[in-house]
């Protein structure tokens, strides 16, 4: 069986690539995206903990963090169409105008 | 192990072979059936009654000149028909033709792996088979299959969930996701008779996923030329061709297993016979379920684009949880 | 059996430096995708078949598709590489690294490998995790499907061109 520390050390770095990606990249949507992936890693946590523990209240975490996951990207999704309509670009460096 | 692995391999060959034979003489069927119901012969010159067409199209469309116009997007251009091939395909990895035989002391079960979330994983695949569309009509760098594609998943995704509801029906009466079981539960009774709304449901939300008449205004020859696979030719357009075959036979299968009893049908005679008449009554009602779609796509004429979303989104959809709920509300005062 | 963790493991940080590191839109989703669902395979090896399942519908086969429509609707061209900071190009990666680093440290220190043993599988079956979601949790379950009543009503009125 995997060790669980294997297990947290995968979700680690997904969740450590996430955060570069959110603090790297230009373009809203790959910056949404990069969300969606420190999301999943967490996920991966909370199963490997599920398994690990013989309880499946993580999994049912699980559960709703995906179904929060929707909800978020369905609305985040139609405010991103929105910048786009006002500011016609998708790059978060022209999202300026509040700077003093 | 190794015997196990060896048998699962067989089993995919036979099934991928037999798959594939269906689709191409699905083909044929639908052209055939397409023109009787048009007044006139169809496929007539090669081979006896036109049998051999299938051979000389997969001939013709093999040899043809493969075209990539020179703006798309290479990788997606050449990753959209692969994927959504071999998804198609990939459904019938769950799907349960007959009983289990037995064959010098081994049980062999007609079915490549028995999941016990079978019905899960089929939906799944069908979830994924929306990128294939998609990504076609994107990476192709033109309007009409941009419009198709963003139309065609559109469309997809929307009666997904309408294909999920009218499922749950089933599931809920028989409490189990595994497809072997619900076959089992049909034993007495075919669930056709117990969720007739359920099945109404599933085969629309069917036929509109699988972007047939009349929900294939993505795909419209009239409308969009060629929809999301205008700008693909040759072996690819073959893949795209293939893929609705299969998908088409995916869901016939998941149908018969759900609603007609699956393989259970009268069994007589010896042994042999008795193990494959399963396989011949399931083979039987598939077919039946192809030539309802071809008598479909012959007869009615096409949605407009913004009456499917309509029907989808304000009928199917709310039908379906009022089925859900009224089985749920029918279950819980049968039990109390 | 757990070598194939292994391989999708790597698949997945492949995949999820993949994400980070394309500049075309459409390939970061796309590589999105195949980290979805070799997690999904990593969550059938450790026992939880439902989600694994559920993941694929729903994040991999629903949240992404919006993903990609969203990105081709919007017609999302390649990232052009910017010239901010040229500190933070430097010490960026290996910051990472570090931090990286230092939170592995403290796992294996509280999880040593070899101590820590699995217990056995429970049933995560779809009847086990529907006997818990409407029996111990049934009120979060109400709340969230407010939560996406609320979402779709918000998609709606933000993506309007006019209310």
């Amino acid at each position: 069986m995997v060790p669980l520390a294997h297990i947290l050390a995968l979700s680690v770095i997904l969740f450590g690539l996430g955060v570069a990606g959110f603090i790297v990249r230009r373009n809203i949507i790959t910056i949404f995206m990069c969300i969606e992936l420190m999301l999943n890693a967490v996920n991966l946590a909370f199963i490997g903990f599920a398994r690990y523990l013989g309880n499946l209240d993580g999994q049912i975490f699980v559960f709703f963090v995906i179904v929060v996951a929707a909800a978020e990207a369905a609305v985040g999704l139609a405010i991103i169409i929105a910048v786009q309509r006002n500011r016609e670009s998708l790059s978060i460096d022209d999202l300026d105008s509040m700077k003093l | 192990m190794a015997y196990a692995l060896l048998l699962i391999l067989a089993k995919v060959v036979v099934v991928l072979i037999v798959l594939m034979t269906t689709v191409a003489y699905a083909v044929w069927l639908e052209r055939k059936v397409v023109a009787r119901i048009q007044s006139r012969w169809g496929p007539y010159l090669v081979g006896p009654h036109g049998l051999l067409q299938p051979v000389a199209d997969g001939l013709k469309i093999f040899f043809k000149e493969d075209f990539v116009p020179s703006e798309v997007d290479r990788v997606v251009f050449w990753l959209a028909p692969f994927l959504a091939f071999s998804l198609a395909l990939l459904s019938i990895a769950v799907i349960p033709f007959g009983e289990s035989i037995t064959i010098a002391g081994e049980t062999i079960r007609f079915q490549i792996a028995d999941l016990n979330v079978g019905l899960l994983f089929i939906l799944a695949v069908t979830s994924l088979g929306v990128y294939g569309v998609a990504l076609a009509g994107w990476s192709s760098n033109s309007k009409y299959p941009l419009l198709g594609g963003l139309r065609s998943s559109a469309q997809m995704i929307s009666y997904e969930l309408s294909l999920g509801l009218g499922l749950m029906g089933v599931v809920m009466l028989t409490s189990t996701l595994s497809l072997r079981e619900i076959v089992e539960g049909q034993r007495d009774l075919w669930n056709i008779i117990r969720q007739p709304v359920g099945f109404l449901i599933y085969f629309t939300a069917a036929v509109a996923e699988t972007n047939r008449v009349p929900f294939d205004l993505p795909e419209g020859e009239s409308e969009l030329v060629g929809g999301f696979h205008t700008e693909y030719s040759s072996l690819k357009f073959a893949m795209f061709f293939m893929a609705e075959y299969a998908n088409i036979v995916t869901v016939s299968c998941l149908a018969t297993l759900m609603f007609f009893g699956g393989w259970l049908g009268p069994i007589f005679g010896p042994p042999l016979l008795r193990a494959l008449l399963p396989v011949f009554w399931f083979c039987l009602k598939v077919f039946c379920f192809l030539f309802v779609y071809i008598w479909i796509r012959g007869t009615l004429p096409r949605f407009r684009y913004d009456q499917l979303m309509a029907f989808g989104w304000k009928f199917l959809l709310p039908v379906g949880l009022l089925n859900v709920m009224i089985t749920g509300l029918i279950l819980a005062l049968r039990s109390s | 059996m757990v070598a194939l963790f292994y391989i999708f493991a790597a698949v997945a940080i492949l995949a999820g430096l993949s994400v980070v590191l394309l500049r075309t839109p459409v390939y970061s989703a796309l590589s999105l995708i195949v980290v979805l669902c070799s997690l999904a395979v990593v969550y059938l090896l450790l026992g939880a078949e439902f989600l694994a399942v559920v993941q694929v519908i729903v994040y991999a086969g629903a949240i992404m598709v919006l993903f990609v429509l969203v990105i081709m609707l919007l017609n999302a061209h390649r990232e052009e590489p910017t010239d901010r900071s040229r500190l933070a190009r430097i010490l960026g990666a290996p910051l990472l690294v570090v931090f990286l680093g230092e939170v592995l440290y403290a796992i294996w220190r509280q999880f040593p490998p070899e101590q820590t043993t699995a217990a056995p599988p429970a049933d995560a079956g779809p009847r086990a995790i529907g006997e818990l979601l409407f029996r111990n949790y049934v009120l979060p379950f109400e709340l969230t499907s407010i939560l996406i009543l609320v979402a779709v009503l918000g998609a709606v009125v933000l993506a309007k061109k006019q209310i």
